[in-house]
């Protein structure tokens, strides 16, 4: 019968109701968001760094090891790293960011193609004039640009001379030299890539360079150990992002479900008094409050899953090259427990207020 | 004479308005016997409505005794006030408080809850929803009503648990004349043939005389009776 009470009470205020849901589900979305963003653009991340087809990645002292842009790494390294043993490759790039997220990767096509087993083109093919760029299908797409068009970038224009499947190092690649040349980093790269000969030498070959004293401080991974780095833990700030989102979205909700259960509180002030006549005890009103918070916050939180779903779908489908996201199902029961904990505690000053509520003098209520 | 069902003695209550001290009822006495219709009358302040709300155990009173159905009110604590609104009285008011999100049948069943009851309305009920005439109206919400049929859901919810007395004020204070009429025939009906215990507070003289006896109150204080 309480259920029923609270059902119609939901019914018999429906914009209410749905805005209050819509607005928690929107709290739970920007949570599911932020992290589906996180994990999607981790995931590219690893997809990309496996397609170069490397077995070991050696990153300057001080870099992060995941992040994007910067070179100082001497690019007589390479020389020195292709004379070790068990070493069948190298190769070096140079990453400059430009335009916020985006970075512009600088290669020797031929020392590339030969780590990752060559290039596929979709169109177009291999740089020809020094101003040539190869970008990824994804990025073509969402940039409208195929063969022949230019992009700006570190304010020179760049050609498009070949499109390549996405899951290949990075999006927009470039002649290393030039890279080299117009961003004043001349010999200088980012990573270094190396094959080894067989699998089980890797670690042997790591072990090694870890001993070179001139290497000291360098990152120097093997690609599986490289890309379990990219994990929301080891992204500088990532976290305390995460944690920041969640903690406005409890905070949110509570002022959200606080707002309107306190104009619930207030309007129903006479049915309080009617149902206290009734017989209900201050737990029994509490209760009748709750349960519909309850309602509000699970309703919510499913808005926020399809808000999610939405805002997954239109970021895939429209920003890919720049954006990638995935669903985050794992994290559905943890927004659901930040949405109970919001509208309940948002829930508890006016519960408190209509369970202590005066019966003759809610009854006289106009 | 029986045990009367309701015993008032010497029964005062103030409120505090701030700084003063407002004496509402200042030493009532009266008794109830069981199948009683008593009507309540006087003029507003008199104090009429205090001793509804400490009989119906929405208020409790600064001293004297009040005793229910053999239960003492005075010394009563608030949990044990809720039960006795739930199982001892049922009330009607003047604005029918209907719970408006509601239908009317389910005013009633919300009332059954709480009293701890369930399942099947028993035969009694229904034949009292029948000759309240509001049988056929029940699966309609409160606002698709006449006042007369919120009224009559009201007393129905009233006496859906069965209890020792029904608490009616002001039944017909916001009826038109042949709506009274009908509302004050079924407490008079209820009261003859079901033997139900009615205390009814008014003004109006006329629904006044429906009652077996009439209660004048002035200033806190039973002045007549006739």
């Amino acid at each position: 019968m309480i259920n029923r009470l609270v059902f119609e009470n939901l019914k018999h205020r429906k914009l209410r109701t749905a805005l209050s849901c819509l607005s928690i589900g929107f709290q739970v979305s920007m949570i599911l968001a932020v992290v589906g963003l996180s994990h999607g653009m981790l995931q590219d991340s690893i997809n990309r760094a496996k397609g170069v087809g490397a077995d070991i990645m050696i990153k300057p002292p001080g870099a992060s090891a995941i992040s994007l842009s910067g070179a100082s790494m001497p690019e007589k390294f390479l020389k020195y790293f292709a004379a070790r043993p068990h070493v069948t490759k190298v190769a070096g790039i140079n990453v400059q960011a430009y335009a916020g997220l985006s970075t512009i990767t600088g290669i020797n096509l031929d020392e590339f193609a030969a780590l990752s087993g060559g290039m596929k083109y979709l169109e177009g093919g291999p740089f020809k004039e020094k101003n040539d760029m190869i970008v990824d299908d994804w990025y073509a797409e969402q940039s409208k640009k195929k063969v022949g068009d230019t992009v700006n970038a570190l304010n020179i224009n760049w050609r498009i001379c070949g499109i390549v499947p996405a899951g290949k190092l990075a999006r927009q690649l470039v002649s290393l030299k030039q890279l080299q040349s117009v961003t004043n980093s001349d010999d200088k790269i980012s990573q270094a890539f190396l094959k080894v000969d067989t699998k089980e030498n890797v670690q042997a070959v790591i072990a090694a360079l870890k001993a070179v004293p001139e290497l000291e401080g360098y990152g120097i991974y093997s690609i599986e150990e490289f890309v379990s780095l990219f994990s929301v833990n080891n992204v500088p700030a990532l976290k305390g992002f995460i944690y920041v989102i969640t903690g406005l979205s409890v905070v949110v909700g509570f002022l959200v479900v606080g707002l309107t259960m306190y104009t619930t509180v207030l309007e129903r002030t006479r049915e309080i008094g009617i149902l206290k006549a009734l017989g209900a005890s201050p737990g029994d009103v509490m209760g009748i409050l709750v349960r519909e918070t309850l309602v509000l916050a699970v309703v919510g939180w499913i808005c926020g899953i399809l808000l999610s779903m939405a805002a997954n779908w239109a970021i895939n489908h429209f920003i890919r090259a720049n954006m990638q996201s995935e669903l985050a199902p794992d994290w559905w029961p943890t927004a659901l427990g930040i949405s109970l904990t919001a509208g309940l505690l948002g829930a508890v000053y006016p519960g408190m207020r209509a369970a202590t509520q005066d019966a003759i003098e809610a009854l006289s209520h106009e | 004479m029986a045990e009367p069902i309701i015993r008032v003695k010497d029964l005062k209550k103030t409120y505090r308005v701030g700084e003063i001290e407002v004496p509402a009822l200042r030493g009532v006495s009266l008794d109830i016997q069981p199948g009683e219709f008593v009507s309540v009358v006087g003029p507003s302040g008199s104090g009429k409505s205090t001793l509804f709300h400490i009989l119906g155990g929405l208020a409790s009173p600064s001293s004297g005794t009040v005793i229910i159905g053999g239960e003492d009110l005075s010394s009563i604590s608030d949990r044990e006030r809720t039960r006795l609104r739930r199982t001892k009285v049922g009330f009607v008011f003047q604005r029918y408080n209907l719970l408006p999100t509601l239908t009317a049948m389910g005013n009633i069943e919300m009332a059954r809850h709480f009293g701890g009851n369930s399942g099947p309305l028993d035969t009694g009920f229904v034949d009292l929803l029948k000759t309240l005439g509001i049988h056929h109206r029940l699966h309609h919400k409160p606002r698709a009503l006449s006042g007369g049929e919120q009224q009559r859901v009201a007393i129905a919810r009233a006496l859906v648990n069965h209890p020792a007395i029904l608490l009616a004020d002001e039944p017909t204070g916001n009826l038109d004349t042949e709506n009274s009429v009908k509302v004050l025939d079924v407490l008079r009906d209820l009261n003859n043939r079901l033997g139900q215990t009615i205390l009814m507070i008014t003004h109006n003289p006329e629904a006044a005389a429906y009652g077996h006896r009439t209660v004048i109150m002035r200033d806190g204080r039973i002045v007549g009776e006739n």
